[in-house]
């Protein structure tokens, strides 16, 4: 069955070299990389809307790979739990009910919010810290804390509102891809731990054909408008969505229809920082020149010899 | 009856050279306050602004506390400058001579000084920078607060602290090419430092630049 040819291995018992690492940088953050020696396949998460359940293992594998833990939750009257994506709380399933207009079915839309891994990341273009943020050449963007100066730059950068900043480190956290399980030959925990592989993992190649199968099992079961989630406002995303309603991707939480880095980011990181030193530069030098041509604008004796007959003319 | 441009502590000492008391110690030291603060302020933001000076941060001892010190050294500079604005505001109102002045800025430039009308305490340039001053710190504030996720995250929208980081760089941009023209007047005015670090000028600097300021300051000595 289709559905599950994408398996992952199981986890290697011997040690094993990582299959990337630094010398695989695309990008990285307020510095630049040496273009790297070869290019890694594309990997991608593909995430099948409209076969989540809802469980939630996704979310107990993340914080158990991460070795994370967030308080025990409080209803807020949806089964979002926790509400919103934390600094500890990397993806989250939200949960949409919504009333098909044409057919008057009570759809229930899981989204599993996460990262999105953009291959133009947003994020990483804002960063002002050297290296806090890398892109490899697999596509994952991924975040090095001991880098992060904790600005929220990354959070203003990016179109899917993503990263978290911990009040604990003063750090910015977000999913991994599980970088470092792909990085010896595992896939992502979320995908590990779905059991309706709604979430699978693989080459973006592979997810793209695998994500065609179901679009079109889709569409022959009355979903006219599924599709594919791979937005190229951002060059495409290594964390993909089978949606049953692509036309109208705000319906699963508000997930973007066309999302782009922001102008303003593009703006401010772009022509502005160059813009703005140059004219720092220009006053400078104005006036560096200015004083070489003219010379200090000095007071004579005769401006003191004026000011003292002023002086003690009108007080005697 | 005193001048607009006359302020307390203002005062002519005749002898030779004359002496003209300018401003008062609370002056120079809230002054001194609000210098450090924006230089301070100058080079964690443009650490933070541009990956080429990130190296900056080091003065700070990193990024973390750079972020982190940033918007309080900017609330100290938003207070001492309130405190210069109460005293300087009202000899900084524009006046008639002033736009003469301006008009013939190029001549000051080329050396021509007495070709300029007499002016009172403040010059059209150093108004200019005040207001400039004034106007910019108040945008800078707003802006950083909104952007200042530590307290104030939960208040606006992320599209408005993007708005708010983009006009906070372009303000901090103009306040540094301001500040440029401030630190250049005071060096290529030969004498002027001397009246932000003792708080005192000699007449013939007054009589040079502010003659107007020197006139009414020894007209209201009887």
């Amino acid at each position: 069955m289709a559905n599950f040819e994408f398996v992952l291995p199981p986890p290697p018992t011997k040690d094993v070299t990582p299959l990337y690492g630094e010398q695989d940088l695309v990008r990285r953050s307020a510095s630049s990389v040496p273009p790297p020696a070869r290019k890694l396949t594309e990997v991608a998460k593909l995430i099948d809307v409209s076969k989540c359940i809802g469980c939630k293992a996704c979310q107990s594998a993340c914080l158990e790979w991460n070795n994370e833990r967030i308080p025990v939750g409080e209803n807020v009257g949806v089964y979002d739990n926790p509400p919103d994506l934390t600094p500890n709380m990397f993806t989250v399933m939200r949960f949409t009910e919504w009333v098909n207009p044409e057919t008057q079915n009570l759809e229930w839309l899981i989204r599993k919010d996460g990262c999105m891994h953009c291959e133009d990341p947003g994020c990483l273009k804002a960063c002002p810290a050297p290296g806090a943020i890398v892109q490899y050449s697999n596509g994952i963007v991924d975040f090095d804390h001991d880098k992060c100066i904790g600005c929220g730059y990354c959070v203003k950068g990016c179109p899917f509102n993503i990263p978290r900043i911990s009040q604990v480190d003063h750090k910015a956290y977000k999913c991994t891809l599980c970088s470092d399980r792909v990085a010896v030959g595992q896939g992502p925990a979320c995908a590990k731990a779905c059991p309706t592989h709604a979430i699978v993992f693989g080459t973006k190649e592979e997810m793209k054909q695998h994500a065609e199968g179901r679009i079109t099992d889709l569409k022959s079961r009355g979903f006219a408008n599924a599709g594919l989630y791979d937005p190229p406002g951002v060059k495409g995303t290594h964390v993909m969505y089978v949606l049953q309603h692509a036309d109208q991707p705000a319906l699963y939480s508000g997930l973007p229809k066309d999302p782009r880095m922001s102008p303003l980011v593009q703006l401010w990181k772009g022509p502005g920082k160059v813009a703005g030193l140059a004219a720092i530069a220009v006053f400078a030098a104005v006036g560096f020149v200015h004083h070489l041509v003219t010379g200090a604008n000095r007071v004579s004796p005769e401006d003191e010899e004026n000011a003292k007959r002023l002086a003690e003319g009108q007080s005697s | 009856m005193t001048a607009y441009d006359v302020q307390p502590g203002d005062r002519v000492h005749p002898g030779d050279p004359v002496i003209v008391d300018r401003y008062t110690t609370a002056a120079r030291i809230n002054h001194w306050i609000t210098a450090t603060s924006l230089v301070l302020l100058a080079l964690s933001g443009l650490a933070l602004f541009a990956p080429s000076l990130f190296f900056l941060t080091a003065l700070f001892t990193g990024g973390q506390t750079t972020r982190f010190i940033h918007p309080w050294i900017g609330v100290v500079l938003f207070f001492s400058f309130a405190g210069l604005f109460l005293r300087f505001w009202k000899a900084n109102l524009w006046k008639a001579e002033d736009g003469t002045w301006l008009a013939r800025l190029r001549d000051l430039l080329a050396g021509h000084e007495e070709r300029l009308p007499d002016v009172g305490k403040y010059n059209a340039g150093q108004k200019i920078v005040f207001w400039a001053m004034s106007i910019l710190i108040v945008v800078l504030i707003v802006s950083g607060l909104v952007s200042w996720d530590e307290y104030f995250s939960q208040y606006t929208t992320l599209e408005q602290k993007r708005i708010a980081i983009l006009v906070h760089d372009i303000a901090a941009i103009a306040i540094i090419c301001v500040w440029i023209v401030h630190v250049y007047a005071a060096i290529w005015f030969r004498g002027s430092l001397p009246a932000m670090v003792r708080g005192r000028v000699t007449g013939g600097w007054a009589w040079k630049h502010h003659r107007k300021w020197l006139r009414e300051l020894v007209a209201g000595k009887h």
